[in-house]
């Protein structure tokens, strides 16, 4: 006997093998980024006034990039409606409209998005020392209007020894507008568009300083979990770039000449992991970028 | 109908049990498909039967190492300080100087080997035996499939669990030993364990222990797509839900609970490797002090996240070790009473409450947490409302025995004692399951008591059974009875001096992760049957220790008999589902030609029938129609 099923539909389910396996992965899946998504949920709620950032990621990137992969999985239906009239012509042009759509968001968020990060400081103040950072924090100014207090002072760190070096004694920070003007009303709110740090420096004593970092996993709960839910969702990405890749070669050609449903099956069973990636995103880009 | 057409799927040849089971697999194999080389049919094999027996082989070696552990743990738990005799001398050589100096037991290495029993025993003991191995190899033979729905998934999965495994194993040997937070690995303990300068940020027990759980889960998951698929799409014709075998249904079950309640651990997971590596604060609260020293981390994390998504996996396991036990239990209750399993909806019905209930009760593993009243209230109701199908379903199968002509078999011997056994272990659950008594029994020996009678003399017996009974379709040979019932005695008798007094232990107070056993508390201690807490330490360590003798003869049954068994024909027990209408053991492909069910899984001892049973293959003949119709009309009217 063989196994029945693996291409023609199971006439009581309506469906083949790989279909129901893969609604089924789907939904393992949306319980492990229900954790994760839950785990930004409680961590936020938890987070004392001040102490969840806002305003560090760029938005009209993050924006872009959802367009990217929005219009991946667009194109991606597009292949496998090619493959259903059987113009694998096409159906190669689409693919690799797909492909590239992936590849161009990962290079985004690796050689842009990320980096940037890396590259950014932020130092957290004692609170007995805030009143003397007034100049960069404006706290006066934040809670006449009633916004949450300034903690962290952020930006361009000139002397990045100072991280290690002991005998360093204080940070020298390019100042981030917010740090550098913070009474302007113009900062009361995160920018839409990104606006680098200023040439204004800021000397911040490292006694004063509770904890600084760069702006890594380990920065803070918002920056951990940044990091995590999007390295995981680019893993994803990364995944489903590898095996449209497969399906683009002239391997999978090869399938598409002995059964063209088969290749088809192969692309919508794919397809519908890319839309289950596309929709993690579309959870990941309000609440990291926007809210 | 006389007993050679049940057998219809394959003509009966007068060589068969003379040929030997091996032979006449390979012959088939050579039929239907082209020759695979050695490698590619024994080791990385996508035919379902292999691979639910390298799953058996895996998890019973890891049974067997668990219980080691536990063995070890036994002597300092009733010696405390001691040195072990004769073992002592080389365990130092064998996990490191540190471990057991002198034969002595550190306080570091009994968490270690606690922690790792815990692991070990519920995810590459059990899960790997119970759902992965006789799911993969009687599933698919039960529904009439030739194979499982993706066997390179298949075959993937069992791999995953091998890599997981060995990193396990491999976590013993790394400086500072093995994962030694509890099987729970709460945090923040278990993120500041082995972490830090001097030590390595992968290969230290905890980091370790993370890594191959991610592998455990990847394997898990795997096979619970697998085997939903198979039994959604590859079910035989005719075979409709209602007609089932319970044990197929229990599979379904557990898939579902693998499938969604550990991916939220695996995020889990992942957050404290995050912890750990990338020294983030998921799970660590601002203002950590570890040894006096304010820790240098952002902070903000909550320890009682960790709880939440470790529970929320960790009781629908609890699930997972229970129902494939049940479901090889029901198999073999109806088989040899030789009537219908009764409430066979009633049991379907129970078995998917629990499937969904299983979902809403993680959180009464947290009473003591301080998560609040209110909290506390509902996860107490879902709790108990639980317990309400489970015992549906041990009713059920006391009835089933209720005027049955019983044959008291090895594999029968241990499913009857699978029904007290985790009675036992229910009932003495719905103490815990009031947060007002679990707020004194909590993390006492009474919790280990209560969970053991559930997954040792429970789920173990269940499987146990399932060995004994699905032996002679793996191999064409049966397993002694004998050395079967010298395994079985003193298994049962052992279990109990083990775990019964140990809810005494847990009522006085003793609690659960005592390094020296409750010595220094003993004074204070009541004393019960002239033994106090303590002194019940030592009896209970002998039992184990007997235990594991008792186990001797079934290893050296179970590899005596797949060579040297008695030969039987395809269906010894006189069953009635499917997987006895295979060959034994089947070819590749299972059936030659596919099988059509008729009929309900548990037809015994039919009235007008030749022989006590009929199988589900056997097509329903006019006569029994209309005579059916007889009897019901006047009920119904």
């Amino acid at each position: 006997m063989e196994i029945p099923y693996t291409i023609s539909t199971r006439p009581d389910t309506g469906l083949w093998n790989a279909k129901v396996g893969i609604w089924l992965f789907l939904a393992s899946e949306v319980m492990l980024f229900g954790g994760l998504f839950s785990a930004y949920i409680f961590l936020r709620l938890d987070a004392p006034p001040g102490m969840w950032p806002h305003g560090l990621l760029n938005v009209p990137v993050g924006t872009m990039n959802t367009a990217i992969l929005i219009l991946s999985s667009v194109t991606v239906v597009l292949a496998w409606a090619e493959l259903k009239m059987r113009r694998y012509r096409r159906y190669w042009w689409y693919m690799l409209a797909t492909i590239l759509c992936g590849v161009i968001f990962l290079t985004v968020k690796l050689v842009y998005e990320w980096p940037q990060k890396f590259e950014h400081f932020g130092a957290y103040i004692k609170p007995q020392a805030l009143e003397k950072y007034e100049q960069y924090l404006g706290n006066k100014h934040a809670a006449e209007k009633g916004l949450p207090p300034r903690l962290e002072i952020t930006g361009h760190l000139h002397n990045r020894e100072a991280l290690t070096n002991p005998n360093i004694k204080e940070y020298e920070v390019a100042l981030d507008p917010v740090n550098a003007d913070p009474t302007n009303p113009a900062m009361d709110r995160p920018h839409f568009l990104y606006v680098p740090p200023t040439d204004k420096i800021g000397k911040i004593d490292k006694e004063d300083v509770e904890r600084a970092t760069m702006f890594l996993p380990t920065h803070s709960a918002y920056f951990a979990s940044y990091f995590t839910i999007t390295g995981l969702h680019g893993l994803h990405v990364l995944g489903g770039v590898l095996v449209f890749i497969y399906m683009w070669l002239p391997v999978s050609k090869k399938v598409y000449q002995r059964n063209p449903e088969h290749l088809a099956n192969r692309v919508e069973v794919c397809g519908l992991f890319w839309h289950f990636v596309d929709l993690i995103w579309i959870f990941v880009f309000p609440l990291f970028y926007l809210l | 109908m006389d007993a050679s057409a049940s057998l219809e799927t394959h003509p009966p040849s007068p060589d068969s049990g003379a040929t030997g089971g091996q032979d006449r697999h390979q012959h088939q194999g050579e039929h239907e498909h082209h020759e695979l080389g050695w490698w590619r049919r024994y080791i990385f094999s996508t035919d379902h039967k292999v691979i639910g027996i390298q799953y058996g082989f895996t998890g019973l070696f890891f049974l067997l190492f668990g219980f080691s552990l536990m063995m070890l743990m036994r002597w300092q738990l009733a010696y405390p300080g001691q040195a072990l005799p004769v073992i002592g001398k080389f365990l130092p050589h064998i996990f490191g100087a540190g471990t057991m100096p002198d034969g002595k037991m550190t306080p570091d290495f009994y968490n270690s080997l606690g922690a790792m029993h815990g692991t070990i025993m519920v995810f590459l003991g059990i899960v790997p035996l119970a759902f992965a191995a006789f799911g993969n190899f009687v599933v698919p033979l039960q529904i009439g499939a030739p194979d499982m729905a993706f066997p390179k998934v298949n075959m993937a999965s069992y791999w995953a669990v091998f890599v997981g495994g060995t990193v396990m194993l491999t976590s013993f040997f790394v400086p500072g030993g093995a994962a030694k937070s509890g099987w729970t690995s709460y945090v923040p303990l278990a993120a500041i364990a082995d972490s830090g300068p001097g030590h390595n940020p992968v290969f230290n027990g905890q980091t370790l222990w993370l890594i191959g759980f991610i592998f455990l889960i990847t394997s898990s998951l795997l096979g619970a797509i697998n085997f939903i698929a198979t039994i959604i799409q590859l079910r035989a014709k005719g075979l409709t839900w209602m007609r089932l075998p319970f044990f197929v249904w229990a599979q379904f079950v557990t898939a579902f609970l693998l499938l969604l309640a550990f991916p939220p651990l695996e995020a889990g997971i992942i957050m404290q490797l995050m912890d750990r590596v990338a020294a983030t604060s998921f799970f660590m609260p601002a203002g950590l002090v570890v040894n006096g020293a304010a820790m240098h981390i952002s902070g903000g994390g909550s320890p009682l996240l960790w709880q939440h998504l470790f529970w929320f996996l960790a009781h629908p396991e609890v699930y997972v070790l229970i129902l494939p036990g049940m479901g090889i239990v029901a198999e073999i209750l109806a088989n040899n009473s030789r009537k219908p399993l009764w409430g066979y909806k009633s049991l379907v019905f129970s078995v998917l409450t629990i499937g969904f209930l299983s979902f809403v009760v993680w959180a009464h593993h947290m009473w003591l947490t301080g998560m609040g009243s209110t909290v506390s209230a509902f996860f107490q109701t879902t709790t108990l409302i639980i317990s309400i199908p489970s015992v549906i379903i041990l009713s059920a199968f006391f009835i089933s025995l209720w005027g049955g002509s019983i044959r008291f078999n090895v594999p029968m011997l241990f499913a009857t004692a699978f029904l007290p056994m985790f009675g036992i272990g229910g009932l003495t659950g719905i103490p815990l399951a009031f947060n007002s008594a679990d707020l004194y029994l909590h993390d006492t020996y009474y919790v280990i008591a209560h969970f053991h009678y559930i997954v040792a003399p429970g789920t173990i017996f269940a499987l146990f059974a399932g060995i004994y009974y699905w032996f002679p379709k793996a191999t064409g040979r049966t397993m002694n009875e004998f050395w079967g019932k010298v395994h079985f005695w003193p298994s049962l008798v052992c279990m109990n001096v083990i775990f019964l007094p140990m809810f005494l232990q847990g009522m006085l107070g003793m609690h659960r992760r005592w390094y020296d056993g409750g010595q220094g508390w003993t004074l204070s201690g009541d004393h019960v049957w002239g033994l106090s807490g303590f002194q019940w330490n030592t009896p209970i360590s002998w039992a184990a220790w007997i235990m594991g003798l008792a186990q001797i003869p079934f290893i050296i049954n179970f590899f005596w008999s797949i060579k040297h068994g008695k030969k039987v024909n395809d269906n010894p027990w006189e069953a009635t589902t499917l997987e006895w209408t295979a060959p034994s053991p089947p070819p590749h492909g299972n059936f030659i030609t596919a099988p059509v069910a008729y009929r309900g899984p548990y037809e015994y001892s039919l009235p007008g029938r030749e022989r006590d049973f009929t199988m589900q293959n056997e097509p329903v003949e006019p006569a029994e129609r209309t005579r059916r119709k007889a009897v019901e009309q006047p009920v119904l009217v």
